[in-house]
């Protein structure tokens, strides 16, 4: 017994004719029950390959788990047959992705995309009970009932969003996966759905991990944070524990330092050196490590482990891992 | 210093289209001065692309003119168009579809100047595409690569090197930093400051993001269905904004900040409306929480403050 949602030393790998990607390196982490996590990273980092893990939704054939385990609420996601995966999709766990555009059917009505996942779910349910709760949903999410019978061209970007929405919170899922909800949406829009998806985050109390690669959203929406960087959770916090930005990840702190902020006057932006890693590659050491401005010997030897920084405050980094950082500041 | 490179006279651009008539652009009227930033916000739809690319005259204006060092584009024909044209680049917002996946590294930028330049011998091109390629930070190696080998950021910077490759004073930014990630962003941003300084270049930066505007503009505009709401210096606009459309654009971008979290927001209701065939009034009136019975007539654009410029009567009076 423990978290609601255990990911434990995951790794994944996609096999292609050519090459093996490393996606996930030995990826650890913990949901608590109505916790809000926001995942940030660049492209490629592996958010999304978590979120289609957890879902068992891995292009088969190509990419696999080869290690590790995913607890869902005691249930092993890992080892859950077909059956069981399909009950806890939607019903459960439930996923909103990325592009508003592409993830409606185009030849199937709003309403019928909705009332879809409650047949699935709950065939015991009438008809009538059935389009009772397409109506309420739709309202919750802010659209009038009466648009049931449009088509998802009909609608607009922020509008076809508070379907995938509604969508993914018909069934009242416990666990709520949404990779980049808002990242296709302008900022107006964005801010009218991510307050909508904090007011029945608290209605429902559902959890979430939510995805993105934007650090002012996750601050406003999220109540921790796991930044990720190669495959791997190399920094995990709450909120307060990393946007006071007196201990960071020196990943983190690159991150920061290259969003122009409002508040701050700079002329110049510090971006940080180099590139992404190369997912083929599989260094020994610390996966930063190239373009880490604090980066020494035995970085690129060895991975270092998740050093305890205070609360719930974790960084895994070699400079907090023997001290240095202390007498440095 | 202060001579004014580009501007535009009353600028419109309509679109027929079955169901009506789009006004994508109407009545804007600008000025950029040498070696500046303007800085032009707006969401998805509020016409600010199609300004850029009728300004360089890839569309055709309706109504209005653009001036370019004095000289009015829109009468020009022919060979004068063909000398004026080199002045006046763009880079564009998506590095993946804007590169012909069929040319390499090389190609791709000397292809502006083969069309453009005609005289000069292929030694000479290719020693200029050269310097282009060192200015915009392309390692001589990626020389013969092709598109799909580079990751986006470096299709950006090869973007700009194609942009860069004429020695233009005047480029359009069509969201050049939006596709791609904040640690890219960051080096995109100050390859472009640099370059700006060194070589006094103008940009038109357009963008939907205010962190962005708000680093790199002198400048800035604030759009809304195809009409200026809201011009002033950068300082200026950050320090008071009056349009409430610019407020609420403001407050809606989430920080990093932790003593602005949970702060309250300006929430707008509804959405951009449609911009077939508007009525003659505000345009962000329906949206707006301070629209009255005056907000139907036309609003201008008045000097609210020295050099700022609002189109609101609430906010003017």
């Amino acid at each position: 017994m423990g978290k609601f949602l255990e990911v434990k030393d995951l790794h994944v790998q996609y096999k292609t004719d050519e090459s093996v990607v490393y996606a996930l390196n030995g990826l650890t982490l913990d949901v608590e029950k109505g916790e809000t996590v926001g995942l940030v990273g660049e492209t490629g980092a592996g958010k999304t390959t978590l979120a289609l893990s957890i879902l068992k939704l891995l292009p088969e054939d190509v990419g696999k788990i080869t290690k590790g385990s995913i607890y869902y609420n005691g249930t092993d996601v890992i080892a859950a047959g077909k059956n069981e995966m399909r009950r806890l999709r939607g019903e459960e766990i439930s996923m909103i992705f990325q592009d508003p555009m592409t993830s409606l059917n185009p030849v199937l009505t709003v309403g019928e995309q909705i009332r879809e996942v409650l047949v699935l779910h709950f065939p015991d349910m009438t008809k009538q009970e059935r389009e009772k709760r397409v109506d309420e949903i739709l309202t919750l999410v802010g659209i009038p009932p009466e648009r049931k019978s449009q088509y998802p061209h009909q609608f607009s970007g922020g509008m076809k969003q508070r379907v995938v929405i509604a969508i993914a919170l018909v069934a009242q899922p416990k666990l709520l996966l949404a990779d980049e909800p808002t990242t296709a949406l302008d900022v107006t829009i964005q801010a009218q759905i991510l307050q909508l998806m904090k007011d029945l985050k608290q209605k429902l109390n559902t959890s979430m991990i939510f995805i993105t690669h934007d650090l002012g959203v996750v601050m406003e929406f999220c109540d921790s944070v796991a930044v990720v960087y190669g495959g791997e959770v190399i920094e995990r916090g709450t909120i307060e524990e990393i946007y006071v930005r007196e201990k960071n990840h020196p990943y983190t702190e690159g991150l920061f330092n290259c969003i122009p902020d409002l508040g701050v006057d700079t002329h110049r932006l510090h971006p940080i050196e180099g590139e992404v890693l190369d997912p083929t590659l599989k260094p020994a050491g610390c996966k930063f490590a190239d373009r880490c401005r604090y980066c020494r010997d035995n970085c690129k030897k060895s991975n270092p482990d998740m050093y305890h920084i205070g609360g719930t405050h974790f960084i895994k980094c070699y400079r907090y891992t023997d001290g240095e950082v202390q007498t440095n500041e | 210093m202060n001579d004014i490179l580009l501007e535009t006279v009353n600028l419109k651009k309509h679109f027929p289209t079955n169901a009506g008539v789009v006004h994508a652009v109407d009545d804007v009227t600008l000025q950029i001065r040498r070696g500046e930033t303007l800085g032009v916000v707006g969401e998805s739809g509020c016409g600010k692309s199609t300004l850029g690319r009728t300004i360089i005259r890839l569309y055709e204006p309706t109504e209005g003119d653009v001036k370019f060092e004095g000289k009015s584009i829109p009468g020009l024909k022919g060979k004068e168009f063909k000398k004026l044209q080199p002045n006046m680049q763009m880079i564009f917002q998506d590095p993946y579809s804007s590169l012909n996946p069929r040319m390499s590294v090389s190609n791709i930028i000397a292809e502006p100047i083969k069309v453009c330049n005609p005289s000069m011998n292929k030694a000479q091109r290719m020693e200029k595409v050269e310097r282009t390629m060192e200015l915009c930070g392309i390692p001589p190696r990626l020389f013969n690569v092709y598109p799909h080998e580079m990751d986006g950021g470096r299709r950006q910077r090869v973007g700009l090197a194609r942009a860069l490759a004429l020695d233009p004073k005047f480029i359009v930014c069509d969201e050049p930093v939006s596709a791609l990630d904040v640690s890219i962003q960051a080096q995109i941003l100050n390859l472009l400051m640099d370059l700006q300084e060194r070589q006094q270049l103008s940009y038109m930066f357009i963008t939907h993001d205010l962190c962005v505007v708000r680093h790199i503009s002198h400048n800035i505009m604030v759009m809304y269905m195809g009409q200026v709401v809201e011009y002033a210096s950068r300082e200026e606009l950050f320090a008071h904004q009056i349009h409430p459309y610019t407020r609420a654009l403001l407050s809606a971008i989430p920080t990093t900040d932790l003593n602005r979290r949970n702060q309250e927001k300006l929430l707008l209701k509804g959405e951009v409306a449609n911009p077939i065939n508007p009525a003659p009034g505000c345009r962000f009136a329906p949206r707006c929480p301070y629209a009255s019975e005056k907000c139907r007539e036309p609003q201008r654009l008045t000097e609210a403050a020295p050099g700022h410029f609002v189109a609101c009567h609430a906010c003017v009076t």
